[in-house]
């Protein structure tokens, strides 16, 4: 159990998916214009990362090491078409503001990465715990730069406003503010973790 | 090994199919909603479907606009029309606009734009701003005139820096109320022309060739 | 600390010919600019460009001394620069908030966080300019009336621009764009003072003719052949020379050491690069003006540039020759 627990804290920290292994960037700078489509874009992958974690790490032995690639993108696209369609489904706005980037998740090389990395070699609860801190590190940092931009562009966070509109910065919003501010988060993230 | 993968490939698709099946019912009415949402936002209060109601009314050259009446029992209470413009400072402005009975403005909503952040982009609630009666057209009668901006002699001050995307969305406007007036006066005599369910709303090409046929 | 020997991009310091009198000799050749702003705005665009001054040389003072913790570097003038072309780039009636957020990016954001001075991949004033453009539409492109306008309905730059692809009935004159009364950002005024600035600082050798004949003479050759093919206004070459930011880009912007190619033949390619970028972006783009972005662009091309310009070292064989 404490060796979970160290898996899982290794994905929020130590091999941090954004900030320091700087996987996945293409959702990481699209979806995070506010903080609750940050937010939403990392639950949404982190449910894709558990389960293909967890079915890889269960059939490991059954796949044939000659056609592993295709099976776990079959797996991994199944999780990210179910998620694609309940949110749709449940959540249409959310799936709107989200757009292309749903079912971009099967391509997000953190998924397939881990599948590839961790789930084919390890067990399953051991598999889970991965894909549980993995996701939680995807989340958090989707949601501190989704706040950042958020706050930056349009004075709120979680759309609770902090200071009048009209002083944001539009630029944090829009795609080059993605670029900028994780630039930032990245270097004070390394900071942090080198002191 | 082909085999494995056969089995992983067949059940994902017996899972997939369950999903889809499951969910295939609230997205489609996540969709019907959107729309109705729109309608709602733009017409008084109505309780008839008016997606199902919905028409096509032609305008101008070979253009044609979708039209949906709200009613209140028998009674028309607004109409929402579809209408887009393609003179905005980049792609397409598509615009949801209610009418009264009286040819005043209701509401409006804004389906589509790809304009300017923080510039076009405004026109989404720039125009209903009841604060400031020389920028916003709620409650602008348009049988007194077409709209246009105060730059081309108009009475609608144009969003600050955005006089492409103003005159734009004016022209969108314009054309819904164009498509409008042409409509209001069959609906009340209750001969509503080629009244179509919504399903067949987006062929309009083999409507517009039976209605020269008709003629 | 034992000594490196570091090849780096200009500037370089050498014989009396130091990173100040070179910033100095720019600040000389914007004056017949900020006199003609001075004119047109009045009181207006002394505060514009001494509080960008101020912010920018404050803001590289504070920065540097309290968060990198070093020994502060503004008196190489080269903040007090970023100040004035931010200034010159901007509406006069710019509220002061806006300004000094411009100015915290352009030093805070784009010089500092690279290592300052040498370092910067991006022109900070063009780059700030561009923050404020994105941020800021509104504020940055409505231009208050020029004061001593004579028509009613004042032109201002930005609309000489936008008036192209809609009414272009609605164009200046000309010689009003090339004096410069019509309204617009602070220093975009006057094709002639800016012009004024380019033969001083040939005079003085502080920028060669390379990189602002490129660009306008690229500006000129590609709406010259669309001119040829459909003579309207929004293809004349002389409007797109003297509208807009295109002059003061072409000479003060586009030519700062740090973000400019080393080599001649390189600072064609890359004035030729922005002069290209503009008027596409001007015909085709989302927004009127897009000398900034040109600029920005080819900034990031520029360590590209001079890598396969570099010329070729003493001695060595030339291949397949």
């Amino acid at each position: 159990m404490n060796n979970n627990l160290k898996v899982l804290i290794n994905g929020v920290i130590k091999e941090n998916p954004i900030f320091v292994l700087l996987l996945g960037m293409c959702p990481t700078l699209a979806t995070t214009s506010s903080a609750i489509n940050g937010m939403s874009m990392g639950l949404a992958t982190m449910f894709v990362l558990i389960c293909s974690n967890m079915v890889i790490s269960m059939l490991k032995n059954v796949i044939p090491d000659m056609v592993r690639i295709p099976a776990y993108i079959v797996v991994i696209a199944t999780f990210v078409t179910i998620i694609e369609m309940v949110m749709n489904a449940y959540v249409p706005a959310l799936a709107d503001s989200l757009g292309i980037f749903i079912p971009l998740i099967v391509v997000n090389c953190i998924v397939l990465g881990r599948a590839e990395a961790f789930a084919s070699k390890n067990g399953v609860f051991a598999s889970i715990f991965d894909g549980a801190g993995m996701g939680l590190g995807f989340t958090l940092s989707l949601t501190v730069l989704g706040a950042v931009r958020e706050l930056m562009g349009t004075g709120k966070i979680f759309s609770m406003t902090i200071y009048p509109e009209q002083y944001g910065s539009l630029l944090f919003v829009l795609a080059p503010g993605a670029f900028i501010v994780l630039g930032y988060l990245i270097a004070i993230f390394n900071k942090l973790q080198h002191k | 090994m082909f085999l494995s993968l056969f089995i992983i490939c067949l059940t994902v698709a017996v899972l997939l199919a369950q999903v889809n099946k499951m969910t295939a019912k609230p997205i489609a009415e996540a969709k019907a909603m959107k729309l109705q949402n729109a309608i709602g936002e733009v017409v008084p209060a109505f309780d008839n479907d008016p997606v199902a109601e919905a028409y096509k009314m032609p305008v101008g050259t070979g253009d044609s606009l979708l039209v949906y009446p709200a009613k209140m029992g028998d009674e028309v209470v607004g109409y929402a029309l579809s209408s887009s413009s393609n003179n905005g400072f980049s792609g397409e402005i598509q615009i949801m606009v209610g009418f009264d009975t009286e040819d005043r403005i209701i509401n409006y909503a804004v389906l589509q734009h790809a304009e300017t952040p923080g510039l076009g982009s405004k026109m989404t609630e720039w125009f209903r701003n009841r604060e400031k009666p020389s920028q916003s057209i709620i409650g602008r009668d348009l049988s007194q005139g077409t709209l246009a901006v105060s730059k081309d002699g108009g009475s609608v001050d144009a969003i600050t820096a955005s006089t492409i995307t103003s005159r734009a969305f004016l022209e969108a406007v314009n054309k819904a109320y164009l498509a409008y007036s042409e409509s209001k006066p069959d609906v009340f005599s209750g001969a509503t022309p080629d009244k179509i369910a919504s399903d067949a709303a987006h062929e309009s090409t083999e409507i517009k060739e039976e209605e020269k046929n008709n003629e | 600390m034992e000594q490196k020997l570091i090849v780096s991009p200009s500037p370089h310091v050498h014989s009396g010919d130091t990173i100040e009198k070179n910033m100095y000799n720019v600040l000389i050749a914007l004056i017949p600019a900020f006199l003609v702003a001075l004119y047109v705005f009045r009181l207006d665009a002394l505060i514009i460009t001494a509080s960008a001054v101020l912010f920018c040389v404050g803001f590289e003072y504070l920065i540097v001394k309290y968060i990198l913790k070093k020994t502060p570097t503004v008196t190489d003038g080269s903040a007090i620069i970023t100040g004035v072309l931010l200034a010159f780039n901007v509406p006069s009636d710019l509220p002061l908030w806006i300004l000094a957020l411009g100015c915290l990016f352009a030093i805070g954001v784009v010089k500092l966080s690279f290592g300052g001075l040498g370092n910067n991949i991006f022109n900070p004033a063009i780059a700030g300019r561009i923050f404020l453009l994105i941020s800021f539409p509104a504020q940055m492109t409505t231009w208050p009336a020029a004061a001593t306008a004579t028509a009613t309905d004042a032109v201002s730059s930005a609309t000489v621009l936008g008036n192209l692809r809609l009414a272009p009935e609605a164009l200046p004159s000309l010689q009003t764009m090339f004096l410069g009364t019509e309204a617009g950002s602070l220093g975009e005024m006057s094709v002639l003072a800016l012009l004024i600035g380019l033969v001083y600082l040939l005079w003085k050798k502080t920028i060669t003719w390379h990189i602002p004949l490129s660009i306008m003479g690229t500006v000129a050759l590609f709406t010259g052949i669309l001119y040829a093919f459909n003579p309207v206004p929004l293809y004349h070459p002389l409007i797109h020379l003297f509208s807009g930011g295109l002059m003061l880009g072409a000479i003060f912007m586009a030519t700062d050491y740090v973000t400019s190619p080393m080599t001649r033949k390189g600072m064609l390619i890359y004035g030729a690069g922005i002069g290209f970028v503009t008027v596409a972006i001007r015909l085709w783009g989302a927004y009127p003006e897009g000398v900034s972005f040109a600029i920005l662009l080819m900034n990031a091309f520029t360590p590209l540039i001079n890598n396969y310009t570099s010329p070729k070292r003493f001695g060595e064989v030339v291949k397949h020759g």
